[in-house]
C-alpha cells in the first residue's frame, strides 16, 4: 500500500478514507433521523399544524368572501366616495339568490353583523325583496326595498368584512375596534384587557403561594432518607391519578357554605356565619393552588436532592447563622429549580378554564373561559383563535425572559 | 519530638462519650489534650470514632456526655457558627455559584468586615496558596488541587484559632496528595496553627503530624509521636495498623520485668519485650518489623535465632521481601537490603532468621 505521506490515505479496499468516513457519517445521521421521524411527525400533526391554524384563523377573514365571492369581486376596486354602481348590485342579488337556494345565508349574515349589529337584518330583508334575476336597474329596485342598501357606512362595512385577512378579532381581543372612519378607537363595552390582567394576576398569586408552600416541602423532602420520602412523594403525586374535574367538584363539597370545612369551623365555634370559600376568588385560589402544587415541588426537590448538606454545613462552620448560611448558599442553588416550577406553574395556570369556571364567580373567569364561551357558544372561530394567540404570545415572552434571567444568573460556569 | 502539649492546651475533651441510637457507643469515654500550635491527626479506619470526634470539635454533634473545652471555655455550649474554628471538608464544599474571590470573602462578610479590609485579606490568603490570579474563577472551572487550595484558604482566611481538616487529600490522585501533605505542613508551621486533622491513610499521618491519636472501636488506641507509634506500639491493633508487622502468636512461659519468655504454636521458645502482658500463662501475639529481622545463611547473631524455609522471593529494586515459613506462621515477611542480599536464598531454602528481643513485642493476643 502506498504510504506516502502526501498521498490521500486509503482504506483496504482502495476507496479514499475520506470517502469512507463520508459514507459512513450519512448512514449514522439518516439512521437517527429515521428513529426521530415517528416523533417529528407526531409533533407536526399534533403541535405545529395546530398552532399555525389557530395563529391563521385570528386573521383569517374568508367567510364573506367564500360565501358572496361576486359581490365581493364586483366590488373590488371600488372608490368608497359614493355608493357602488350596478353591476355590484347585480352581482349581489345573484349571490343572494345563491344563498338562498342553498340556505346558507347564516354565515355572511353573521359575519356581517359583526360589522354592524343591524346588518343581518338588511340581508334577510334584502333576501324576501330580491329582483327577478333578469330585472333591470337592480341598484334602483334594491335601494328602494331596503333604504340601507343606499347608505355608505353599510357598503364600507361590506367592504371592510370582504377583506381576506382583518385584524378586527385580535384589537377585539385588547379592546379595539375599527369604526367607520377605518380609525382604531377604544371599544368601552369591551373588558378583555381587564380579563388577560386578571389571568395574570390570578395565575401570578397561584404561583407564588404555591412557591411559598412547595419549597419548604420540597427542602423537606430531599432531605429525608429515601425510605419516607419516596412514599411523601406517593402522596405529592397522589391528585395526579385522579381526575382534574373530580378534584375540582371535591372542593366544592369541601368549601360550600355547609361543606366540611365550614361546618367544622363552626362546630368549633371559630365562625358564626359560613365563610364565603366558593364561586370567588378565594376557592379559585384554593383549588389552582392545590392542583399546580406537584408542578412546583417536582423541580424543586429534583433541584434540591442534587445539593449536597455540606455546602450549609460549611457556611456555617465559616461562621454564619444556619438561617444566613441557608439563604446565601443554599436558596441561591435552588434558583434554577425555582424558575422551572415557576414557569411551569405560572405558565400551566394562565391556560386553566374548569376550575375558575366551576369554582368562581363571574368575575374569576380567565382568558381561556372566554375562549371557550366563543368556541361552543357563538360559535365565533375568529375570536377565539385570537384570544388564543395573545395567550400564547404572552405566554412565549414569559419564556424568552425567563431564559434571559437564567442565562444571567447561570453565568457561573457550573458543570 | 514529645509534645504532648501539658503547659499550653488548646483544646482538651474531658470524658466524651458520643451515641446515635441511645444504645451503642461510637466515642467511648475520650480524653485528649490537644496543645496550641500542634499538627495532631486523629487516624482509624471508618467507623472508629475519629470523624465523629471532629465533628464534636465543629459543633454539627453534640457530644452525648462529658466536655469539651476550647481555651478553657466550654465549646460544647456554643453553636458552631460562633466557634471560630475553620473547617476543610472532604468534598472541599466550595459554595458553586460563587466566585474563588467571593468564596474567600464569605466568612469574612458575616463577621461585617470592612470591604476594603475583606478585599485585602482575601487577596493575602490566595497569594498565600499560589492563586491570586483565578480570583474571579468559579470552582467548577478549576482542578481538583486547585480547589483543595482554596478549600484550605478559606478555612485559614479569617485566622482561627483552630483549623480542622476532615481527609482534606481524599479526592486526590497519589501525587498530587503527596506534594498536597508538604504543603498543608508548611502552612502549619509557617502559621503556627493548630490542626487537628483526620485520615485513614497512616502515611499521610505519619508523614504530617507532631502527634497521632490511633483510633478504633471509639476508643484511643495509642497517642504518640509518628516515630513512638512506629517503633513502639503498645497494642495489636497499632502494630497491624501502622506500617507492616509479622504476627507470631503464643503463651508467655515466664515472665521477668520487661523480659518474657514466649513458647510459639510450634514449640519453639523465644525472648520478647513484654509490653502487654503482665502474667505467665497468658496467651500472647508477639509482633515485629519485616525490617527488624536479620537473615543468614549459616549463622546469625542475634538473641532469637529460628530456622525459616523461604516461600516466596520478590524483587523489588532497592530492597527484596521474603515470604518465610517461621515457626508454624506462613505469612512472615522479612525485607531484606539488596546488598545484603545472598544469592542462595532460593524458594524452598531453608535459612537461619534471627532478631534482638527488644524487637519482638509481646502484645496482647489477637482473635485468629
Amino acid at each position: 500500500m502506498d504510504t506516502t505521506p502526501t498521498a490521500l490515505p486509503l482504506s483496504d479496499d482502495g476507496v479514499p478514507l475520506k470517502v469512507r468516513l463520508r459514507r459512513a457519517e450519512r448512514s449514522y445521521k439518516l439512521r437517527s433521523l429515521a428513529l426521530i421521524a415517528p416523533l417529528l411527525i407526531f409533533l407536526v400533526l399534533s403541535f405545529v399544524l395546530p398552532i399555525s391554524t389557530l395563529l391563521y384563523r385570528a386573521v383569517d377573514n374568508h367567510e364573506l368572501a367564500d360565501a358572496m365571492p361576486k359581490t365581493v369581486a364586483a366590488l373590488d376596486g371600488w372608490d368608497g366616495n359614493a355608493i357602488p354602481a350596478e353591476p355590484v348590485f347585480v352581482a349581489l342579488a345573484t349571490d343572494l339568490r345563491d344563498l338562498k337556494e342553498a340556505g346558507r345565508i347564516g354565515i355572511p349574515a353573521k359575519r356581517l353583523g359583526y360589522e354592524i349589529s343591524g346588518f343581518r337584518s338588511v340581508l334577510t330583508k334584502t333576501l324576501r325583496k330580491l329582483p327577478a334575476p333578469d330585472a333591470q336597474n337592480v341598484r334602483d329596485v334594491v335601494v328602494d326595498a331596503v333604504p340601507e342598501w343606499g347608505e355608505l357606512r353599510y357598503w364600507k362595512a361590506f367592504e371592510r368584512a370582504a377583506k381576506p385577512y382583518t385584524p378586527r378579532y385580535l384589537l377585539a381581543s385588547v379592546d379595539r375596534e375599527v369604526n367607520e372612519d377605518g380609525q382604531i378607537v377604544v371599544n368601552e363595552s369591551s373588558a378583555f384587557v381587564d380579563i388577560f390582567g386578571r389571568t395574570f394576576w390570578i395565575s401570578g398569586v397561584v404561583t407564588l403561594c404555591c412557591l411559598l408552600l412547595a419549597y419548604p416541602l420540597a427542602y423537606w423532602l430531599s432531605v429525608l432518607p429515601p425510605s419516607k420520602s419516596n412514599l411523601l412523594m406517593i402522596c405529592v403525586l397522589l391528585p395526579f391519578w385522579t381526575s382534574l374535574l373530580v378534584r375540582t367538584a371535591a372542593w366544592i363539597v369541601l368549601l360550600q357554605s355547609g361543606g366540611l370545612i365550614n361546618g367544622g369551623l363552626q362546630a368549633l365555634g371559630i365562625i358564626d356565619q359560613p365563610l364565603q370559600l366558593v364561586f370567588n376568588r378565594v376557592g379559585v385560589y384554593i383549588s389552582m393552588v392545590h392542583i399546580l402544587l406537584p408542578f412546583m415541588i417536582l423541580p424543586l426537590y429534583s433541584v434540591m436532592k442534587g445539593i449536597p448538606p455540606h455546602f450549609v454545613r460549611a457556611a456555617v462552620s465559616l461562621g454564619a447563622h444556619p438561617f444566613l448560611a441557608f439563604w446565601k448558599v443554599y436558596v441561591p442553588q435552588t434558583i434554577a429549580g425555582v424558575g422551572a416550577g415557576c414557569l411551569l406553574t405560572y405558565i400551566l395556570a394562565l391556560g386553566y378554564y374548569i376550575t375558575p369556571a366551576l369554582l368562581g364567580g363571574p368575575d374569576d373567569q380567565m382568558v381561556s373561559y372566554f375562549v371557550a364561551f366563543y368556541t361552543n357558544r357563538t360559535i365565533n372561530w375568529g375570536m377565539a383563535s385570537a384570544l388564543g394567540s395573545l395567550l400564547l404570545v404572552a405566554t412565549l415572552l414569559l419564556y424568552v425572559v425567563y431564559g434571559k434571567l437564567v442565562d444571567n444568573t447561570g453565568q457561573s460556569g457550573r458543570k | 519530638m514529645e509534645q504532648s502539649g501539658g503547659a499550653d492546651v488548646l483544646v482538651s475533651f474531658r470524658n466524651v462519650q458520643k451515641s446515635y441510637d441511645g444504645e451503642s457507643l461510637v466515642v467511648k469515654n475520650l480524653n485528649l489534650d490537644i496543645g496550641r500550635g500542634e499538627f495532631l491527626t486523629l487516624l482509624g479506619p471508618s467507623g472508629s470514632g475519629k470523624t465523629t470526634s471532629l465533628m464534636m470539635l465543629a459543633g454539627f454533634e453534640t457530644p452525648t456526655r462529658g466536655e469539651i473545652l476550647l481555651d478553657g471555655a466550654e465549646l460544647h455550649r456554643l453553636p458552631p457558627y460562633k466557634r471560630n474554628i475553620g473547617m476543610v471538608f472532604q468534598n472541599y464544599a466550595l459554595f458553586p455559584h460563587m466566585t474563588v474571590a467571593e468564596n474567600l470573602a464569605f466568612p469574612l462578610a458575616v463577621r461585617k468586615l470592612a470591604k476594603d479590609e475583606i478585599a485585602r485579606k482575601v487577596q493575602r490568603a490566595l497569594d498565600m496558596v499560589k492563586l491570586g490570579s483565578l480570583a474571579g474563577r468559579y470552582p467548577a472551572q478549576m482542578s481538583g488541587g486547585q480547589q483543595q487550595r482554596v478549600a484550605l484558604a478559606r478555612a485559614l482566611v479569617f485566622e482561627p484559632k483552630l483549623v480542622l481538616m476532615d481527609e482534606p487529600l481524599g479526592a486526590l490522585d497519589k501525587q498530587l496528595r503527596e506534594h498536597m501533605q508538604y504543603e498543608i505542613k508548611h502552612l502549619h508551621d509557617e502559621l503556627g496553627l493548630t490542626v487537628v486533622y483526620v485520615t485513614h491513610d497512616q502515611s499521610e499521618a505519619l508523614t504530617m503530624s507532631d502527634r497521632v491519636a490511633v483510633f478504633n472501636d471509639g476508643i484511643i488506641q495509642q497517642i504518640d509521636t509518628p516515630v513512638a507509634l512506629y517503633e513502639h506500639p503498645v497494642n495489636s491493633f497499632v502494630a497491624h495498623f501502622i506500617g507492616e508487622n509479622n504476627r507470631l502468636s503464643g503463651t508467655v512461659a515466664a515472665l521477668d520485668g520487661r523480659r518474657a519468655t514466649v513458647r510459639l504454636s510450634d514449640g519453639t521458645t523465644v525472648q520478647a519485650r513484654a509490653v502487654g502482658v503482665d502474667t505467665a500463662g497468658r496467651p500472647t501475639s508477639c509482633s515485629i518489623r519485616p525490617e527488624r529481622v536479620r537473615l543468614h545463611s549459616f549463622d546469625v547473631q542475634a538473641d532469637n535465632v529460628l530456622m525459616g524455609r523461604i516461600l516466596e522471593f520478590i524483587f523489588l529494586g532497592d530492597h527484596v521481601r521474603l515470604r518465610l515459613d517461621v515457626a508454624g506462621s506462613t505469612d512472615f515477611t522479612v525485607k531484606v537490603p539488596i546488598s545484603q542480599v545472598d544469592s542462595a536464598w532460593k524458594t524452598g531454602e531453608t535459612i537461619r532468621v534471627g532478631w534482638d528481643a527488644d524487637d519482638l513485642r509481646a502484645l496482647d493476643p489477637v482473635a485468629a
